[in-house]
C-alpha cells in the first residue's frame, strides 16, 4: 500500500472514531439527556462520517488499487492526489468549526469550497488511472 | 474470504434490504394510519443504511483485503474482530428496536437502552480501528 494511501486510510480511521464518538454522545443524549448543546454537533457527526470516513477511505483505496502506468513517470500527477488530501482534511475542520460557531458562516463556505477542490483534484489525478488492461 | 468477512458482508446485505424496506414504509401513502412508533423510524433508516450496510461492508473488505501483518498472524487478533462485529450488530439492532419505542413513549425507562446501544457501537468502532490500524502499511514481504 503506497504511502499516500496509508495517510488517507489512517485519517479515515481517525474520522471513523471521531464520528462514532460524537454519534454515541448524541444517541446517548437522546436516551438520557445530559446537555442540550450536544445537538449542535449533529452536522459534525455527519461531516466526520460521510466526508472524513467514507469519502477519504474510498480515495485511499482508489489510490492504492487503480491500475498504474508502466511507463515512467509512473505517478505523473501525484501532486493532485496530495493536494486533495490536504484540501479535504482542512476543509472538513473548517466545515465543522464553521457549523459550530455562530459567526462561522464564511468558514463553512470556505470549508465546503476546499472539499470541492479536493474532489476535483482527486478526480484529475485518478482520471488517468481508470484504464483497461491495454492502458487506454 | 475469511469467515468474519462473510459475516460482515452477509449482514450488510440483510441491512441493505431492511433499510430499503424501511425507506419504502416511511413513504407509504397511508403512513399516518400506521402505529405511532413508525413515525420515529427515520434515524433507523439512515443508520441501517450507513452503519449496517456501508460501514459493515467496508469493515468486511478491510479485514479481508488489507495487507497482512505476518504469515503467523495474518489479520491480527481475530477475537477483537469478532467482538467488534458482535458489538456493532447488537448495538445497531438495539437502536433500531428501542429508538422508535422511546420516541413514542419518551418518559419510559427505555432511554438507558439507547445509551447502551450508543456505547456498544462506539466500542465496536474502537475495536475495529485497533484491529485495522497495523494493517495500513506496505505489503508484507516476509521479513
Amino acid at each position: 500500500m503506497p504511502r499516500l494511501s496509508q495517510w488517507l486510510i489512517r485519517a479515515a480511521l481517525l474520522y471513523l472514531l471521531a464520528g462514532f464518538t460524537v454519534g454515541a454522545l448524541l444517541l446517548g443524549h437522546k436516551g438520557v439527556p445530559f446537555h442540550p448543546a450536544l445537538w449542535s454537533w449533529l452536522p459534525a457527526h455527519i461531516e466526520f462520517l460521510l466526508i472524513g470516513w467514507i469519502m477519504q477511505l474510498t480515495m485511499g483505496v482508489a489510490y492504492w488499487i487503480l491500475p498504474r502506468f508502466w511507463d515512467k513517470p509512473r505517478d505523473a500527477h501525484l501532486v493532485y492526489a496530495q493536494t486533495a488530501f490536504v484540501l479535504l482534511n482542512v476543509g472538513i475542520w473548517l466545515v465543522v468549526i464553521g457549523g459550530l460557531w455562530r459567526e462561522g458562516r464564511s468558514l463553512l463556505w470556505l470549508g465546503r469550497a476546499m472539499e470541492l477542490g479536493a474532489a476535483v483534484a482527486f478526480a484529475r489525478y485518478a482520471w488517468g488511472r481508470v484504464v483497461g488492461r491495454e492502458g487506454s | 474470504m475469511p469467515s468474519l468477512t462473510r459475516w460482515y458482508l452477509k449482514s450488510g446485505l440483510l441491512y441493505l434490504t431492511a433499510a430499503l424496506l424501511l425507506g419504502l414504509i416511511l413513504v407509504l401513502p397511508f403512513r399516518d394510519r400506521l402505529p405511532l412508533f413508525v413515525h420515529y423510524l427515520s434515524p433507523a433508516y439512515f443508520h441501517l443504511f450507513l452503519v449496517g450496510w456501508v460501514t459493515q461492508m467496508i469493515f468486511g473488505v478491510i479485514y479481508w483485503m488489507f495487507p497482512i501483518i505476518s504469515r503467523a498472524r495474518p489479520r491480527g487478533n481475530e477475537t477483537v474482530g469478532w467482538a467488534s462485529y458482535l458489538l456493532l450488530n447488537s448495538g445497531l439492532l438495539l437502536r433500531v428496536l428501542v429508538e422508535p419505542l422511546h420516541g413514542s413513549q419518551p418518559n419510559s425507562s427505555l432511554g438507558w437502552l439507547l445509551a447502551l446501544s450508543a456505547l456498544l457501537q462506539w466500542l465496536a468502532a474502537v475495536l475495529f480501528v485497533i484491529l485495522a490500524w497495523p494493517r495500513v502499511k506496505e505489503r508484507y514481504r516476509g521479513e
